[in-house]
């Protein structure tokens, strides 16, 4: 939190709400089709979401500092353009860290560019907000992000797979519920946690 | 069909310089990455067909790529294109050729890899590049130990004619093979299983002659 | 527990004067031959799994009417039917943790989640079995001969499977019918199958009880004749069509009526009276669907059968069936929104 200048707990409240109370995948429902396709395991879920949160980070960081300079007729074919850029690196750098990851995202790393989440941020937010600001509210939906992603990916692969992490939970001869790896087992999965946070939610503000 | 400046909108040429500057810049970025990555990813990506055809054909510790044309078999640096892997024990001897070949699975296209000993005239292993089956089910391709063991000695002789299988490779249903061509499948990824028998005997049918043929391309 | 003063439901609003629960025990008493020919040819098994099911059912309806702060509806015989349902479509060695969770979700997803009894869009006891097939494929097709010698002295050790793990099959497994068909090009005898001597799930395999059972049920009028006749018609015409055409690819009709969940599909399971049409000719076209499905999956599809899909891809579009083809009230626009 070195940009920080004098507005520091509003920056710490831009953080805060990304994890949870709008949390982009429990609260705002965004960015659907990675969440579900791509949270099949844990691993898949962790580098899924930190490439989101990453090029979450930089496209808001640049949005953020050319907000003045991009004219608002082109603003969202600039954006794309700043997304589409960091979404590129992303695939490269992935693949150059190991093609076997590469291989289990498949498509969804370009898919990134789709992803309204991050469309979203750079128009509702850090077109109109400073760099410091705009860093902060891009950590804290991509954290967020990438919590709800890690949720749905442990629970799909420790009951679909028996393993976390690629470590072996249960005892030979475990069960698997192959449903959970199956696209249908996101669907059940995403509700069942949408659930959950909704009640949570309602007890808190009941309470 | 040109609109004048009636609404008051920002000047053509401002939108222009924006979306020219923030192209370059983008452009010049996603250059640098591209880059700066390749090398590690040609090296990453050699690195996993290595593995691919070492698994194929134990025991080799040497592999030269062939491409086919004209009737030869030239090698060759490239990976891209119709190429063949032959393998070469540590005395330099020609021990095998991994093959890939693809089809069509349950789900999508199965790409896999599969290593031929012309010598004793058998296939003798066997590897998934590509596949997206069933998790669960049609994945056991990849890892059913039984299924694995119908390709570490599946008989592909040629006929006198060096240019036919004598038999077909063919797949049967799980538990009942008895002759070395045929394939047992799996039971649950019936149709998995099938594919890849069917993948193995049409490359063979394709690739065996050829190879039979120039042999001795492979010696040199 | 205390009876429900009101009912409400979506229409026909018109009532006899009759409860719920009195329809719902008729249907059990239909049932109960099935039931007991069940457990006659598969033994034990059998009893547990449908027992298991049963008991997971109303135990899941029970909790989850306490959860939501409801009085308890376990009394309208509702959560018994789906548990006997479920047991029913279950391959008799069936892992009794899975037909557990199966029952879980047939009451939770199927029924609950939609507003209990009255609302589900789609019959229970199919949900249960479909979440069933999508979780633990193997399991589900491992099929299990009828008429063991010891199978009243023995308890299969898959069916004790410990909760989480998988099922060890031991002892003779026979493929059914449908597979049978399917894979290898047999075809069974018509007669066994129609007496039920063959294997498949525990209730699925006798075509004459499920018969005496709906025809009981559609003369104290709790069922709607229209659906089972529709869709039964529908299956036999289509495929005669067929056999007719290629008697050598094609099974012959009266093999594809007899085999297979068709016959306690069409008579316990598409006539569920929340998630069938209402509509007399919305009620044919429900039937017409259903059949069309079941042909079409059978003879074309990857699965050998596809009853239980076709039944859910029919209960899906029932309202909207019922839509379009309401009657027009006299005085107001069509579809006036």
């Amino acid at each position: 939190m070195s940009e920080s200048n004098t507005h520091t707990t509003t920056s710490t409240d831009e953080f805060i709400k990304g994890l949870w109370r709008e949390n982009p995948v429990f609260v705002q429902v965004l960015g659907m089709c990675p969440v579900l396709a791509v949270s099949n395991t844990a691993e898949n879920a962790l580098a899924m979401g930190l490439a989101t949160a990453f090029v979450l980070l930089m496209s808001n960081i640049l949005v953020s500092i050319l907000r003045s300079f991009i004219p608002k007729e082109v603003r969202i074919a600039s954006y794309i353009l700043i997304i589409a850029t960091f979404v590129t690196i992303t695939d490269y750098t992935i693949q150059a860290i190991s093609v076997d990851l590469h291989k289990s995202l498949g498509a969804f790393i370009s898919l990134i560019v789709v992803n309204c989440l991050i469309l979203s941020r750079a128009e509702a937010f850090a077109s109109k907000n400073n760099l410091g600001k705009s860093i902060m509210d891009a950590l804290g939906m991509g954290v967020g992000f990438l919590f709800a992603l890690f949720c749905l990916g442990a629970v799909r692969e420790i009951l679909g797979n028996g393993t976390f992490f690629g470590l072996q939970l249960f005892p030979d001869g475990f069960q698997a519920w192959i449903v959970m790896i199956l696209p249908a087992g996101g669907f059940f999965t995403l509700a069942a946690w949408l659930l959950i946070f909704n009640l949570v939610q309602q007890r808190k503000e009941a309470s | 069909m040109s609109e004048p400046a009636s609404i008051p909108m920002t000047s053509n040429t401002k939108m222009l310089s924006a979306m020219v500057g923030i192209g370059i810049f983008c452009g010049l970025l996603i250059v640098l990455t591209y880059e700066g990555t390749l090398p590690r990813v040609e090296r990453l990506r050699a690195e996993a067909l290595e593995r691919a055809i070492f698994k194929v054909l134990p025991g080799i510790n040497e592999t030269k790529t062939f491409s086919f044309s004209d009737g030869q078999f030239i090698q060759t640096d490239q990976s891209e294109g119709t190429v063949i892997y032959a393998g070469y024990d540590e005395a330099g001897d020609f021990k095998g050729i991994a093959i890939e070949a693809s089809g069509q699975g349950y789900a999508d296209i199965i790409k896999i890899l599969y290593g031929y000993d012309p010598i004793n005239q058998i296939v003798i292993g066997f590897y998934v590049l590509e596949s997206k089956e069933t998790p669960g089910l049609g994945d056991k391709i990849e890892k059913d130990e039984n299924f694995l063991a119908n390709f570490t000695a599946l008989d592909v002789t040629l006929d006198d004619t060096k240019s036919n299988l004598i038999n077909s490779v063919i797949p049967v249903k799980s538990g009942t093979k008895e002759n070395a061509w045929e394939v047992d499948g799996i039971t649950g990824a019936t149709i998995s299983s099938r594919a890849i028998a069917e993948i193995i005997d049409k490359s063979a049918k394709q690739w065996l002659p050829i190879i039979n043929q120039n042999i001795a391309q492979f010696n040199e | 527990m205390t009876e429900k003063a009101l009912y409400i439901s979506t229409s026909p609003h018109l009532v006899k004067n009759i409860s719920t629960n009195k329809i719902m025990f008729h249907v059990v008493l239909a049932m109960l031959p099935l039931v007991i020919f069940a457990v006659y040819s598969f033994g034990l098994n059998a009893a547990f799994v449908i027992g298991m099911a049963v008991i997971s059912c109303v135990l899941t309806e029970h909790v989850l009417c306490r959860i939501s702060r409801k009085s308890t509806t376990i009394g309208d015989w509702s959560a018994v039917i789906t548990g006997i349902l479920l047991g029913l479509v279950l391959p008799p060695i069936f892992p009794l943790w899975m037909t557990f969770v199966g029952g879980v979700f047939a009451i939770g997803m199927g029924k609950f989640l939609f507003g209990g009894l009255g609302y589900n869009v789609f019959n229970p006891a199919l949900v249960g079995r479909a979440v069933l097939q999508a979780a633990f494929p193997v399991a589900i097709t491992t099929w299990y001969s009828a008429f063991q010698d010891d199978r009243f002295s023995t308890i299969n050790s898959s069916v004790l499977a410990f909760p989480f793990m998988e099922p060890l099959v031991d002892g003779t497994s026979g493929a059914t019918p449908l597979s049978a068909f399917k894979f290898d090009g047999v075809t069974a005898d018509t007669a066994e199958l129609a007496l039920g001597l063959i294997s498949g799930s525990a209730g699925e395999t006798s075509a004459i009880l499920i018969l005496v059972g709906g025809v009981y049920l559609v003369i104290r009028k709790f069922m709607n004749w229209q659906i089972p006749v529709s869709i039964l018609a529908t299956v036999f015409v289509l495929s005669g069509l067929l056999y007719w055409m290629d008697p050598v690819k094609y099974p012959s009709p009266v093999f594809m009526l007899f085999s297979g969940g068709l016959m306690l599909g069409a008579v316990f399971m598409a006539t569920d009276m929340v998630a069938s049409p209402i509509t007399s000719l919305g009620v044919w076209l429900y039937g017409f669907i259903i059949g069309l499905l079941v042909v079409v999956i059978r003879i074309w599809g990857g699965l050998p059968e596809g009853v239980m899909y076709a039944i859910l891809l029919g209960n899906a579009i029932s309202p909207h069936i019922d839509r379009l083809i309401r009657y027009r009230v006299y005085g107001t626009k069509t579809q006036a929104a």
